[in-house]
């Protein structure tokens, strides 16, 4: 019955059509058959393709250039980025790599991508809105009951930087035990509303990274205001995996490997805002007698 | 504020960085322009006659803040080299890692074909 159906449609094709075969072009990496490779390996990486990496102004600011090409964002659109410092990073990100280019660590290109491209399409409000939002869920107000060293810890490490941060913006925070977490009223929110408000598009769309990789938004403002180092931030962010591996011990290919990743994303974070967000003014002192 | 120690410190582990970022391309890391470029900056704002001077602690949480993201880079790097490129690991491989070895019988198991 099928065979018949499907001689009936083609029937319907002239016979000088039905003879042409359709040509599959392969296009892209060539994959190997999975009995072939090994599994869960990852996709082969590309070659260096360049030899030297410079920055040069343009119009619309600073771009990078790879030999003589100009480098792109994955939407195909000129990558340029507001002022030298950043653009001498990122061409020191792509100066790095030596001989196959590793994507996964090279963040401040990922992040000057984010913003130069917005795949998500977000709004400054929207952007905004995502970043208190995660006031709610903030991990350092969030406290255990029970092992009391835990406790103890929380209360000794997180205390003094939700101090710091209220004392700072004026505003009431507070901390709990429950699975709901505090509540923060809205005059607090509607203060950190208006201080992000502050920040430009590209600013803000490094705070919503630094936010999600910290999951508090207390610790990503301490190191706005740098009160914080990067490396302080991170240990308070992970503060219980820290306690853990005081009494479990420490697994190098996972415990080290994620804290150097976090590290390297949080700082990466916290350079973007600080080098889209400033003003650079340089006041040289005049020799007074 | 969050004390940094002497900036000194703080370019010295910049330049070990960067020389590292270098090290196996065979070129000078001082021909780099970021190299040019940071030690100009610690020069230009090395002096000053304040206690506590704003703009150089700005500067300087700056530079710390990119010397931990060039030092976790690498470290970063290393352990995904070491652990996490090759796919998945092979059974004797897994038990080496924690330190064991798989049980060895002389003349096969018997089940083998």
């Amino acid at each position: 019955m099928w065979r018949g159906n499907l001689q009936l449609l083609l029937s319907s094709i002239p016979l000088a059509v039905r003879h042409q075969r359709p040509v599959f072009r392969v296009r892209g990496p060539v994959f190997l058959p999975l009995n072939l490779r090994k599994p869960y390996t990852p996709q082969p990486e590309r070659k260096r393709f360049y030899q030297n990496v410079s920055i040069c102004q343009g119009e619309g600011g600073f771009e990078i250039n790879l030999d003589h090409r100009k480098l792109k964002t994955p939407q195909g659109t000129l990558f340029t980025v507001p002022n030298k410092t950043l653009a001498l990073a990122v061409a020191t990100e792509w100066d790095s790599q030596q001989d196959t280019i590793k994507f996964f660590t090279m963040h401040l290109t990922t992040l000057c991508n984010t913003a130069l491209d917005n795949p998500s399409q977000r709004s400054k409000e929207q952007l905004i809105r995502a970043a208190v939002k995660f006031l709610e869920t903030d991990t350092i107000c969030y406290r255990m009951e029970e092992p009391p060293a835990l406790v103890e810890l929380q209360k000794n490490e997180w205390d003094p930087v939700v101090v710091w941060a209220e004392k700072r913006y004026d505003v009431v925070i507070g901390s709990s035990t429950s699975i709901l977490g505090p509540s923060i009223p809205q005059s607090t929110k509607d203060t950190f509303i208006s201080h992000l408000a502050s920040y430009n598009t590209w600013a803000l769309h490094g705070i919503e990274y630094m936010i999600t990789q910290l999951k508090s938004l207390i610790l990503a403002m301490g190191l706005l205001d740098k009160h914080l180092t990067v490396e302080q931030a991170v240990l308070l962010s992970r503060l219980e995996e820290e306690y853990q591996i005081q009494h479990w011990g420490n697994v190098e290919w996972a415990h080290d490997y994620d804290v150097h990743e976090l590290r390297a994303r949080t700082a990466a974070a916290t350079l973007f805002v600080h080098l889209c967000s400033e003003s650079s003014t340089v006041k040289h002192k005049l020799m007074q007698d | 504020m969050a004390t940094l120690g002497p900036p000194l410190r703080t370019f010295r582990g910049l330049l070990r960085e960067l020389r590292y970022t270098k090290g196996e391309a065979g070129r000078s890391y001082q021909e780099m322009a970021a190299y040019q470029y940071l030690k100009e900056a610690f020069r230009v704002h090395r002096v000053t006659s304040e206690k506590l001077c704003r703009a150089q602690h700005d500067l300087h949480f700056q530079a710390a803040t990119y010397l931990c993201l060039l030092r976790s880079v690498r470290k970063h790097l290393a352990l995904h080299q070491e652990y996490h490129s090759g796919g998945e690991r092979s059974a004797e491989e897994v038990a080496g890692l924690v330190g064991l070895k798989l049980p060895h019988q002389p003349g096969g198991k018997g089940w083998e074909p």
